[in-house]
Parts: structure tokens; sequence; C-alpha cells
């Protein structure tokens, strides 16, 4: 199926996502960073949606959204967040800070503008309907050894976790 | 009859996938209404069983047998002061009954009613189905956080770990019947809830009895994982009333609690019919290849009509039996005529087209129903589990076991 | 395909390079380890924004990238919230200004 009012929707959803951002780089109080970051991922999970990527969009939800932010807003409440909110929210980096994303910025839409000929426009190669069942000829022919780097990769960080989190092992 | 309809009753296709939004737009409609008044039955329905099975009578006042109790539970909740404390979060605080509800409601965009009775069928569907349902877990954490109250935020801290460990052995239960899907020539299996019932007639069984026992022991740990992931119990450690009061929602009340159970109900009907789709088989009705024939599908389709038939016998019975004293005339009429009311659908749908269009839907319903039935069974029978028993039980026997499943299941699909 | 002529792959990459800037200035200037560490979510959903939508014009490796990436991010999440909280455990802070000793 082709996505409809493609234009609107994408101007809505990336309204949401960079107002997300603007909010989570912003806020006291780190709960509401953590909602507005959610708000950000579900908007891009919309937009790979308008990218032809189903499966990542679900992935997004279930992984980032469900799994991850869980994880983010737990960790907030563990460590208490009456006294840091108090104190001074930004360090004494903002200049750089600035100067470092008006130069990244420039950069980018400096090049993105230089090398718009590079992009061929229109030119879709994907098909919706089997989306989930490319992703895994890929992920288990082509990629099959970064598969299983990435489990180890993932065993590794469950370890350390746990080594770090743990008071006494 | 005008061409839209006609056109509709000859389609065998998902609104969705026919591309058509006039039709989609009504079957949110009718789904979300439905999902409204089925929760409103299961309320009515869990407080009459439970008083049974505790030999009490439960609510016997408003309306005959108390049919009209959950009408009168919503006048007093909608009608109730809704108290903000002063100590909250006040934006979270709105927004965290809102997400719970969306994400619940949301789920059923992909909830196959029947081959061409859903809102919509996607290709990661069952993906989908878990994805958005687990973002019911930040409401309830937000809720928590916001109240700015102890009970509150140690019943959310509970249930968010409590939701993300469940989740990874019901993740793995789905994967190995997602994994049966794949056992036909072409070998590519499907994520979509259509494509997985469909998968299961091709293969001419329930994948609950697909490689006995492997199916019947993935259902049972999605089983046990989905009460536990919709904070029920025995699972319902979030919301123990002997040590948190309420738990998440201790400090909401009137409409915003009633948004709270409306999610909760929605969910547990969401996760019971992904147990449906997956293990038993979705829309089909029993036995479609064993009393296959024209003859065995005209006695099923039956079913529907003649279980309305019989629940309207029963409302007959029960006016019978009411008492005779002029104070409950009303009560008999008014049992009389909900009789009627049943009867009446019971003679609609044995009209062949009505029929014919409307049993994949009943046969759906009633299987979701069982499992409505037996989370009422569940919260009589068992005591509630302490929390550290909870976590070993979600990490030290379902995620093994659901991992062993997936392990025989790829096993036996490679050699059958 | 008209509808794509009118949303270029240009207008996701200026999407991306903004959620990347905001992202970089939250890592530069925030104090809260907690909320640096989703500023480095940002970055990474920044990148995943590219490789879809470079994915739209190239194939599916754009996707199967995205999903390490998502990989990455959770190891990532899960060994940083775990050194968040033994930090916390042991300061009683969660300022990254403050992480100025080596061993004491």
């Amino acid at each position: 199926m082709q996505p409809v009012a493609t234009t609107f929707f994408f101007y809505l959803l990336a309204g949401l996502a960079v107002l997300g951002g603007v909010l989570v780089i912003t806020r006291r109080n780190a709960v509401h960073s953590a909602l507005a970051l959610i708000l950000t991922l579900l908007s891009l999970a919309g937009l790979y949606l308008m990218l032809y990527a189903p499966f990542v969009a679900g992935v997004q939800i279930i992984l980032y959204a469900g799994g991850i932010m869980v994880l983010f807003l737990f960790v907030i409440m563990l460590v208490s967040i009456e006294k840091s909110q108090k104190e001074e929210q930004f360090n004494k980096l903002w200049l750089v800070g600035l100067l470092a994303a008006i130069a990244l910025g420039g950069l980018f839409i400096g090049v993105y503008v230089k090398g718009k000929a590079l992009f061929p426009e229109a030119k879709v190669v994907l098909e919706e309907g089997n989306n989930t069942q490319g992703i895994a000829d890929y992920l288990y022919g082509h990629y099959l050894f970064t598969f299983e780097i990435a489990s180890l990769l993932l065993l590794v960080a469950i370890i350390g976790a746990v080594v770090m989190a743990k008071k006494r092992i | 009859m005008p061409d839209f309809l006609t056109a509709y009753l000859q389609s065998n296709v998902t609104p969705g996938e026919a591309g058509s939004a006039f039709w989609a737009l009504i079957y949110v409609l009718i789904v979300f209404a439905g999902i409204s008044v089925a929760v409103m039955a299961m309320n009515w329905l869990e407080r009459k069983a439970l008083a049974h099975f505790q030999i009490r009578l439960g609510p016997m006042r408003v309306g005959p047998h108390g049919l009209l109790q959950p009408i009168a539970d919503a006048i007093k909740l909608l009608t109730k002061e809704d108290i903000v404390p002063s100590a909250a979060d006040k934006f979270v605080f709105w927004l965290a009954p809102l997400i719970i509800l969306c994400a619940s409601f949301t789920t059923y965009i992909v909830v196959p009613f029947g081959r061409a009775h859903a809102i919509t069928d996607l290709n990661i569907g069952i993906l989908f189905m878990l994805g958005v349902s687990s973002l019911s877990v930040l409401g309830v954490v937000m809720a928590g956080w916001a109240s700015n109250s102890h009970y509150p935020l140690l019943g959310a801290l509970r249930s968010s770990a409590q939701m993300v460990s469940y989740e990874i052995a019901m993740g793995l239960a789905v994967v190995s019947a997602v994994l049966m899907t794949s056992l036909n020539p072409s070998g590519t299996g499907t994520l979509s809830m259509i494509g997985i019932v469909q998968a299961q007639e091709a293969q001419q069984t329930w994948f609950v009895f697909k490689f006995f026992p492997l199916g019947f022991i993935a259902l049972g740990v999605f089983a046990i994982a989905m009460v536990a992931e919709t904070n029920r119990a025995p699972f319902d450690l979030p919301e123990a009333e002997s040590e948190l009061t309420a738990g998440f929602h201790t400090e909401y009340s009137g409409l915003r609690w009633s948004l709270f159970m409306l999610g909760e109900y929605a969910a547990m009907i969401a996760v019971s019919s992904i147990a449906v789709t997956l293990w038993l088989g979705g829309w089909l009705r029993p036995f479609p290849h064993w009393l296959a024939g024209q003859s065995w599908d005209l006695v099923f389709s039956l079913f529907p009509g003649l279980l309305f038939l019989g629940l309207a016998a029963i409302a007959f019975v029960g006016v019978g039996r009411m008492p005779k004293h002029p104070y409950f005339k009303i009560q008999t009429a008014g049992l009389a005529g909900f009789g009627a009311v049943l009867g009446l659908i019971g003679v609609v749908l044995f009209i062949p087209p009505v029929r014919d269009r409307v049993q994949d839907i009943f046969w759906f319903i009633a299987k979701v129903a069982v499992f409505m039935y037996l989370y009422i069974w569940y919260r009589a029978t068992f005591p509630r589990y302490r929390f550290d028993q909870l976590m070993k039980v979600g990490w030290k026997v379902l995620l093994p076991v659901a991992l062993g499943v997936l392990l025989l299941t790829a096993v036996a699909g490679i050699l059958f | 395909m008209e509808a794509l002529g009118q949303i270029s792959t240009l207008h996701y990459l200026v999407l991306a390079a903004a959620l990347f800037v905001l992202g970089v200035i939250g890592v530069l200037t925030r104090r809260n380890v907690v909320i640096i560490l989703m500023s480095i979510e940002l970055i990474l959903n920044a990148v995943n924004l590219n490789l879809l939508a470079f994915s739209r014009l190239y194939g599916l490796h754009g996707q199967v990238f995205s999903i390490f990436v998502i990989t990455d991010a959770a190891a990532e999440a899960a060994v940083g919230l775990g050194i968040i909280i033994a930090f916390f455990r042991n300061k009683e802070t969660v300022n990254v200004d403050e992480v100025d000793l080596m061993k004491w």
C-alpha cells in the first residue's frame, strides 16, 4: 500500500521529533526529558513506516520505547532527582556546545545541499509486503557473523550491567 | 441496496487491504464500541462469577440479577470528584491514563476477528501488537511517579520490573509459534496475524497441537506470562491491596481511575486474542478438516444463533423464578425484555447472509471468552505471589522453558 | 510515485542532522549523566534515520544495519545505567562534573 498524505505526516512527525529533541536537552526534570525522548522515538517510528521499513519501526517501538526507555525511567526513579533538580543544569561548556552545533549543522546542511545530485529521487527499490522476510534473509545470511558478534555484545552487556549494578557479587 | 454495501458484502479482504478508508473507519468505531461494551460486560461477569465462587450472590439490586450494575458504576465514576494531589506532576498525572488507554486500544487495529473482519492486516502484525501493548508499562510508571506518593511509586517500580521481565518469556513463546508458520513448502513464515491463522488452516492443525507437546508448552508459557503482563491475580503485586493500598493508581479517582480500569480490561482482551490467534486457530471453527463438508459447515454455522437462543432461554427461566411480589414487577419485565432481545438476536443470526458473515467472529470471540473466564478463575483460586518468587518464576522457569521450546520447535521443524 | 517526489531523501537527512546536532548539544552541555545518555540515544536515532532514508534508495542493507544500531543502543543503555547506579551509590550524585577523582 502506498503511504497517503506523505507531506502532511512528514512535517507533523518531523516537528514532533524535533520538539521532543529540544525538550530532552532543556528540561530540568529528568523524567520529563525521558518522556520527551519517548515522543521523539515514537514519531521516528512513524517516519520509519513512511520509509518502507515496518519491521524496523516495530523493533523501534518494542525495544526503544517499551524496553530501553522503561529502563531509563526505572533508573531515574532509583537515583533521587530532587537534589539534582535544584542544581545548575548546564556546565560551562555551553559556548563550545553552541559552536560545535553550528559547525556540525552547517557542515551537514552544506554537504546535503551541495551533494543533492548524489541522491537520486523516487527510486524506490523496496517492497513493503515482504520486508520482514528480506531483512531475515540478510540477517541470517549475509550478515550472520555480525549477528553473532551482536549476540556476544549483548551477553557482555548483561554481565557488565549485573557486575556494575550489584552491591556485592 | 447501495453499491458500497454490496461491495462490502462481496469483499473478502480487510478494509485496510482493500484501501477503503470509509469501511476502516466504521470498523474502528465498531471495534472500539464493542470493546467498551465487552469491558462493561466483563465487569459484571467478574463480580458475579467471583461471588458465586465464594458462595455469595454478588450484585443483585440494580436491575434483574444486577445486570445494570456496570451502568450504575459508570455513572458513579463519571460524576465523582476528580482529585489531583497538590504535589503531583500535573501534566504527567493527566497523561498517564491516556497512554495506557491508547496503548491497549491501538492493538486492536490488527486483531483478526475473521478473514475479512480486521481493521487492517500489517506485515508486522504480531510484532506491532507486542510492541504497542508493551507501551502500557510507560503509563504505569508515569502514573506511579507523577502521584508523588510512596505507594504508587513502589507499585510502579514493581510493575515495570515485572512487565519488562515477563515480556521476554512472552516474546520467546510467540517466536516459537511464528516459527511454526514457516513449515510450508516455500519455507517462509509470516508475522501477519491473518497470515498466522491461514498457516494453521493450511497445515490443518491448531498450533497448540503442533509437535505435541511443544505447542502446548509454548501456549502455557504465554498464558502465564500474559497474566503477569496485565497485572492480574495471582501476579497483581503492583496493586496488592494488602501491601500497597492500590498500587500505581492509589491517587487516582473518578474518570481517570475508570480509564485505568478500561485500559486494563482492554489489554486483557488484547493478549487473550493474541493467544487465540497464535495457538487456537483464530477465527477457524473447531475441526475444519475432520468434520469437513457442506452439512458440517451448516451445523457449525448454527452455533451462534443457538447460543443466543440458549441465553434467552436462561433469561426466561430467570423470569419464572423472580419473586412474585409487585415490588419486582419492573425488574421482571426488564429481564423478560432482555431475554426477548437476546432471542431476537439469535433469530437474526440464523438468516443465511448474516450467518455466513458472522460465524468466524463468533468462534474468535468464543475462544477469547474462554481466556477471560480463566482470568476470573485464577483470581478466585490462586493466592498472590511474593515479589522474589515472581521474579524467580519469570527468569528461572519461564524463560528457560520458552527458550527450550523454541530450540526444540526448530529441531522438530527440520526433522519432520 | 509523485507523492514521494515532494518529500525527498534530503528532507529526511536534514531532520536527521537536526536531531544529531541536538544530541551533540545535550552531550556537551548537560551535567546530569542520565540526560547525557538520553542525548546519546538521540544521536543514535539520527543515525538510524539516515540509514533508513538511504535504504529506501539502495536496498535493505541499511535496515539491517539500523537493527544492529538498535541492539548496540540496548547494550549501551544497560551498561551505562549500571554505571550510573554504581556511581550514585558511591557519590550520591548524578553530575558528571563531580567525577574528577581517579581513586580515593
